[in-house]
């Protein structure tokens, strides 16, 4: 059985159906990404795996338990880095596993060295930058006892480079503490880069409308975002982004035409 | 140190000013002292009678600090009843400020009728003047507690208990602490009126008896004591207040 199992979930709000049927699994160690087009319904998703919310239909199972409804079973790295302003980084830290009831401050000041944060354990976090802060909410999550981490668009607020710096550094630190994580964005890129599988929604109500096994071997680099082979994945994903956004024939007949970029843009904007 | 030189400099000397134009005016009208006695007065009263002045004044600090310390008491335990509890919260906040609309004057005599002399009706009429300003600041920093943090928190599986005592009651801290200021100063008021209602000793009575022999000079002392006396729980409030948000007030800056 599969670590995390979304069998058949739905979810509406009054007569608004945000998820429908919507099913996947990830794997032990495995790193999933949901990519979908913004307003899909991705925080929802992450709602009702973290227990603040119940579906209406289906089941949520981590390992052979069933969660619906259930908190404390994530550890979650939110997309601000939602950082307690009055403790300091190592506090901070601490925190994901301070809820849970048991604290490791050895291994949290070993885990700020590794994340480059040597000196900042006694800083309050306003003394941080964008993407330092958001490394701390990282390693909160990793050291939080769940075995299951769950990533909400958590770079999207990081400028360009930043934001490739942390891709980075995320792969480095993951590729040596491996963890089951589940990964949301709707960055193309970052999702192709960083995941082992990718999950494709649909727009509202949200379904899997595509499923990849990203091919490329560990420990990945930097130059990976420039070969051919990369390209080819992303524009095999971004079609079938569109498809699932757009689900008119212009659209499928696109996805298999081989036009240029900016030409599908247009044309998927039309219909 | 420096820095509150460099602030208070400007103020200090606006009172100064004040006192030099009252002195030259009360002396220059020829005003009787029992009507309006000159600041050197005042200060020379103050220093001569100090020996008789301090035990009220002791009497005044221990009676605010009582006082204070039970309002905290009572008004942190409303704010936090109330906010965690939000249907009593719908039903008792309209009563709470009905409370503060009785006027304490009014209130006072009613309260020697039914508690008589002792400790209790002054306390009541401290704890009164008190409580309001701390409920209500402690109230609106538990509401203001940031929604990102709260969902973070959520997510991450914090339990209710787990939610205030880490984030919601630290977060109420700056609030809670601009009502400790307010609170810590009405004390002294509180205390000074309900020694009024009968007391052996005390600013309070030491104020009623110099009015009522016309030692206008006495009044003025028992002023300015009142006044010194609030400004520093005020700056005791804002030293504990210093340490204990010092994250914020760094990030202040």
């Amino acid at each position: 059985m599969s670590h995390l199992t979304v069998s058949n979930i739905s979810k509406q709000f009054d007569k608004n159906e945000v998820i429908k049927n919507l099913a996947f699994t990830v794997e032990k160690n495995e790193f999933v990404s949901i990519l979908g087009p913004s307003g899909s319904g991705k925080s929802t998703i992450f709602s009702l795996i973290g227990g603040i919310l119940s579906p209406d239909q289906g089941t949520i199972h981590l390992d052979h338990q069933v969660i619906n409804g259930k908190r404390g079973f994530i550890s979650y790295m939110p997309q601000t880095p939602s950082l307690l302003p009055w403790r300091t980084i190592v506090e901070n830290v601490l925190l994901g596993q301070e809820l849970q009831g048991k604290k490791e401050k050895e291994a949290a000041l070993d885990m700020i060295d590794i994340a480059g944060l040597t000196g900042y354990e006694n800083a309050y976090p306003h003394e941080l930058s964008g993407g330092m802060k958001q490394r701390v909410s990282f390693i909160r999550a990793l050291l939080s006892p769940q075995s299951i981490i769950c990533l909400d668009e958590p770079f999207s607020a990081l400028d360009e480079l930043t934001r490739l710096d942390m891709q980075k550094w995320l792969l480095s630190i993951w590729e040596e503490h491996r963890r089951t994580i589940l990964f949301v964005t709707h960055n193309i890129e970052e999702a192709l880069f960083l995941s082992d599988r990718i999950i494709v929604l649909s727009n509202k109500p949200s379904q899997v409308a595509a499923e990849f096994h990203v091919p490329f071997s560990r420990p990945r680099e930097e130059s990976l975002f420039l070969e051919d082979e990369f390209l080819e994945w992303k524009r095999k994903i971004y079609y079938s982004l569109r498809k699932a956004q757009a689900p008119c024939s212009a659209a499928y007949g696109l996805e298999h035409s081989n036009r240029d970029k900016g030409n599908t843009v247009s044309i998927a904007a039309r219909c | 140190m420096v820095k509150i030189i460099a602030k208070g400099w400007r103020p200090l000397t606006v009172l100064l000013l004040l006192f030099i134009v009252w002195e030259t005016v009360a002396i220059k009208s020829g005003v009787p002292d029992w009507l309006l006695p000159t600041p050197t007065k005042i200060f020379y009263e103050g220093f001569n009678g100090w020996f008789n002045f301090y035990p009220n004044l002791l009497s005044t600090i221990k009676l605010s600090l009582l006082g204070f310390a039970l309002g905290l008491l009572i008004g942190l335990l409303t704010a936090i009843l109330l906010h965690l509890l939000p249907f009593i919260r719908e039903s008792i906040y309209p009563l709470l400020i009905i409370s503060q609309n009785i006027p304490i004057i009014v209130l006072a005599p009613l309260l020697v009728i039914w508690f008589g002399f002792g400790l209790l009706p002054k306390m009541i009429v401290i704890t009164l003047v008190c409580f309001f300003p701390i409920t209500v600041a402690a109230l609106d920093g538990f509401k203001q507690t940031s929604n990102e943090l709260k969902h973070y928190m959520i997510m991450a599986g914090a339990s209710n208990k787990q939610l205030f005592w880490k984030l919601e009651l630290p977060y109420a801290l700056p609030s809670l602490f601009s009502g400790l200021k307010i609170s810590a100063t009405y004390s002294v008021m509180g205390a000074v009126i309900s020694e009024w209602l009968g007391a052996k000793e005390g600013i309070g009575v030491y104020m009623t008896l110099a009015s009522s022999s016309f030692r206008t000079d006495r009044v003025f002392v028992a002023i300015f004591a009142i006044v010194a006396l609030s400004l520093l729980f005020f700056s005791i409030i804002v030293l504990i207040e210093r340490w204990l948000v010092r994250w914020q007030l760094k990030g202040a800056k």
